[in-house]
């Protein structure tokens, strides 16, 4: 892997260990710099010492809303961090989200919201889309 | 108190009145479902207008006249038979005619009061029919909470099973798109975390089928009276590889013979699934102790590790189906949620308890009381249910 200076950084926030290696192996070998926490605290800590250019959340994790949570934090704190949120709840639940429009993501707080089983190449279309942006 | 409604119809107002005095201030006992009913009663005076009352509030009981003039009461069962209710009906026959009784019955009457009756035979009537409604609402009640809980244990279970296949799942379409390279060796990690992934599956399988196995109450228990230090060596030989690759040592502590009536599986399950946790749940350097003892003709199993412990809030979720207790500490582990669910419910049918002490990060004690073996259950076939008479 070669390292260079433009690196991008993406923060990965997921109870899932499996998620999180996999996706944090993908996007190195993609050329991305990756943090990656387990949960909320964690991810507090490492937001505390550097400033990730896009940060990928899991909604579900220590409380079920843990992630909407952690966004609005992360928005709070940087409000030009972009934000994807990971979410099973549609594959337990089969309820839909209809995130099409910009109306009807605002109520997430979120630029994109992604259901799991999350393929790579969909989350790396979401975050080069975003880093474009 | 429950309070039921008690519809009176008939033509002669005497007769509609002195079941009102009757049932004023009547209350029924019903130790076996524990209730204590009353009732309200309402008049109709023809048959006309009980359809109408029913129609718009059906009661719980309604007590109806045969002979009336306007439609009789036979007709009033035709038309209530057309919409089905939990109301019971007893008829009232002007003599004790078997003839109008039959007929009734068949048209759904639950009983019948011949005139002229006492006070006391219209209280037995009334008595019959709430212990038969009470505890058809129980019983219907006690469905619903276990369907309930049927729904929540498959949701839970669909969300454990499909997560390891999730898992799975992305590290084969890892090496499907080559996401690490053309080299085989960049993908030993992914294929160590599949195989694990997919034993955790194994392990929660066995563990459902273990405890299909002792709730269906099916099986045949091969009691015996055995030593409890034989199982324990044996499954501390079959643990003894796992707990040195986690650099935990294990130890059995008792001097003497531990006899008891049980089926030596039922006490390798236990001790088996006590034993891994304590080595699961523990730290390098660790240690995990056994303990077999007699207390009051009880056998006393103890297992103690120094592992990373929990809180008494952790501690006191513990026994439920797929609780595993996530933290920091347990992040990496493994496990099906199910282990200590099997050895509570194996405990029980040897009259025995499990108790857990916890202290975070020092370790936690579980000991396990068997009595003598209790006669199971055979598979239930009898169900309460609320349209048949017992």
């Amino acid at each position: 892997m070669e390292l260079s200076d433009d690196r991008k950084t993406v923060l990965l926030v997921d109870d899932d260990s499996d998620f999180l290696f996999q996706q944090r192996l993908q996007l190195e070998t993609a050329g991305f710099h990756v943090l990656s926490a387990a949960n909320t605290s964690e991810a507090s800590r490492l937001l505390d010492q550097q400033r990730p250019d896009l940060a990928v959340v899991d909604v579900m994790m220590e409380n079920p809303d843990a992630g909407f949570t952690l966004c609005y934090h992360i928005r709070k704190r940087d409000p030009s961090i972009p934000v994807i949120l990971v979410t099973s709840v549609n594959s337990e639940t089969g309820m839909e989200f209809a995130t099409a429009t910009d109306q009807e993501r605002s109520w997430i707080k979120a630029d994109a919201l992604l259901a799991k089983p999350v393929r790579f190449e969909q989350l790396r279309r979401e975050i080069d889309r975003l880093l474009k942006a | 108190m429950e309070t039921l409604r008690v519809l009176v119809t008939d033509d002669e107002m005497g007769m509609r009145l002195g079941v009102l005095r009757t049932l004023r201030g009547f209350t029924v006992r019903l130790p076996d479902v524990n209730e204590e009913v009353g009732f309200t009663v309402e008049q109709a005076e023809s048959g006309e207008q009980a359809l109408e009352m029913i129609a718009a509030a059906p009661p719980d009981i309604l007590l109806l006249d045969h002979k009336m003039p306007g439609i009789s009461g036979l007709e009033v069962l035709d038309h209530i038979a057309r919409t089905p209710t939990e109301m019971l009906t007893i008829m009232i026959t002007a003599y004790a005619s078997i003839e109008t009784a039959v007929t009734a019955t068949k048209r759904g009457a639950y009983d019948f009061l011949a005139k002229p009756f006492t006070p006391d035979e219209v209280k037995a009537a009334i008595r019959k029919a709430a212990h038969r409604i009470v505890l058809g609402k129980q019983a219907r009640k006690l469905a619903e909470e276990n369907r309930q809980v049927r729904f929540q244990f498959i949701r839970v279970l669909g969300h454990e099973l499909k997560a390891p296949l999730n898992a799975v799942e992305g590290y084969l379409r890892m090496l499907q798109d080559r996401a690490l390279g053309d080299a085989v060796g960049a993908y030993d990690e992914t294929i160590r975390r599949s195989i694990a992934r997919l034993q955790g599956m194994h392990k929660l399988i066995a563990d459902l089928l273990d405890l299909t196995h002792i709730e269906s109450g099916q099986r045949r228990r091969d009691l015996r009276e055995i030593d409890a230090r034989q199982p324990a060596q044996a499954v501390l030989e079959t643990l003894r590889a796992e707990a040195e690759s986690q650099q935990v040592s294990l130890e059995l502590h008792a001097a003497e013979p531990v006899p008891l009536i049980a089926d030596r599986s039922d006490i390798e399950m236990i001790l088996s699934n006590l034993v891994s946790n304590a080595v699961k749940y523990n730290r390098p350097g660790g240690r995990v102790d056994v303990t077999l003892s007699k207390k009051d003709g009880k056998t006393s199993i103890v297992v103690a590790d120094t592992g990373i412990g929990m809180t008494e809030e952790e501690a006191g979720k513990l026994f439920g189906e797929f609780v595993r207790i996530r933290n920091e500490k347990t992040a990496g582990i493994l496990g099906s949620g199910l282990g200590l669910s099997i050895v509570r419910k194996l405990a029980l049918l040897y009259g025995g308890e499990v108790r857990v002490e916890s202290r975070p990060n020092a370790g936690s004690t579980f000991t396990v009381l068997l009595d003598a073996p209790i006669a199971q259950d055979p598979p239930s076939t009898t169900t309460i249910s609320p349209g048949a008479e017992s």
